[in-house]
């Protein structure tokens, strides 16, 4: 994807094959979604594709923290699909049911607007400058992941989400 | 109308051993109604009553889950209205206590109190059945055939809430009653 010249900021085919098969080894079975255009056609399409999953599509963000939490007191575990703009729009449920419940809320989330090659800290876009300083302030656990080397590691970051009951930002 | 608390007494006696996830301040008034640890409260961030209904639907597609919302809380998250119906989780039977306040927030009247039509909107957004109840024995008799029928079922509570209640936030928010929660529901 382009944007008058420049090439559009996505996850690629081989980072969402990864992704998917980390969310797999973390029995990871419901995804929680509003579209997102950075994970979109590596993501959120071939998981609606897989019947290893449970695609629940949300109208707004905040459903989703709702629906993790109740589905993580049956020992199910999901994952929210989001852009960081949904993440930022549903800050409160985040602080709510994620901080102050202890709630194993993980995120998996699309910094839309950030420039390829460019790490999200110095992006001129300033919706993508302000999510990893918000979620520190907040004590969220966060990642960046970049590579298929990085998202094989995502299986540990929800594991570890659900063995703390404490939620978990994986940026991408 | 019916009396709120009239209205709770008689869903805790529809309702015996349900998972039944409440909100606010009908969170306040059922943990008396029907003291269990299969209440879960919905509390810290207002709205998510639905959401968490539908997560527990979900995650025990065996097990019946009554959500007891405030009409407050529900406009907050209309759009579960159209996610529920979506999901289409038979297990589900959606409550909204339509008294036309945002109770616990100083007793304000919520947008559209008096014109708002919750079951034009349940049912415009896809839910399989839509009830409205306003008197005890109308709730009795639907409600008792709802439990036996496929959801998503929304029900519009008519109620008027009289007098103040004990607000115990401690109870709502207690880490212990969300620990026993999951050991109860994780038995059955």
């Amino acid at each position: 994807m382009t944007d008058g010249g420049a090439p559009l900021h996505e996850v690629g085919p081989e980072l969402g094959t990864a992704i998917i098969a980390a969310m797999k080894r973390a029995g990871v079975g419901f995804v929680l979604s509003v579209p997102d255009i950075v994970t979109s056609q590596h993501l959120l399409w071939p998981i609606a594709k897989d019947p290893d999953f449970r695609l629940i599509r949300v109208c707004k963000e905040d459903e989703a923290f709702g629906i993790a939490a109740g589905l993580s007191f049956c020992n199910q575990r999901a994952v929210l699909l989001i852009q960081q703009t949904g993440l930022l729009g549903s800050l409160n449920a985040l602080r709510a049911v994620g901080v102050e419940l202890e709630m194993p809320i993980c995120a998996l989330v699309g910094l839309q607007g950030r420039e390829t090659d460019v790490e999200p800290g110095a992006s001129a876009a300033y919706g993508v400058r302000i999510v990893a300083p918000i979620l520190e302030a907040m004590g969220i656990e966060q990642r960046l992941v970049q590579t298929p080397g990085e998202a094989a590691t995502i299986s540990g970051t929800i594991d570890e989400a659900y063995r703390q009951s404490r939620p978990a930002v994986v940026l991408l | 109308m019916m009396k709120s608390d009239e209205c709770l007494k008689e869903l805790a006696r529809l309702l015996p051993d349900q998972i039944v996830v409440a909100t606010y301040r009908a969170a306040f008034e059922w943990m008396a109604a029907r003291p269990s640890d299969l209440n879960y409260l919905s509390v810290g961030a207002m709205g998510l009553a639905s959401s968490h209904g539908l997560g527990l639907a979900l995650g025990r597609p065996d097990q019946q889950v009554i959500v007891l919302d405030g009409d407050g809380s529900l406009l907050i998250n209309l759009g579960s209205l159209v996610t529920i119906a979506e999901a289409a989780p038979k297990n589900l039977i959606h409550c909204v206590f339509g008294n036309g306040t945002y109770a616990v927030n100083g007793g304000h009247p919520i947008p559209g109190a008096g014109t708002l039509d919750f079951a034009g909107l349940a049912h415009a957004a896809g839910y399989r059945k839509v009830l409205q109840c306003a008197d005890i024995a109308r709730l009795s008799e639907a409600f008792a055939k709802a439990l036996q029928q496929d959801g998503p079922i929304f029900v519009d509570l008519r109620v008027e809430h009289e007098g103040e209640i004990p607000l115990d936030y401690d109870a709502l928010f207690s880490a212990e009653r969300r620990r026993l929660f999951k050991t109860e529901l994780n038995r059955a």
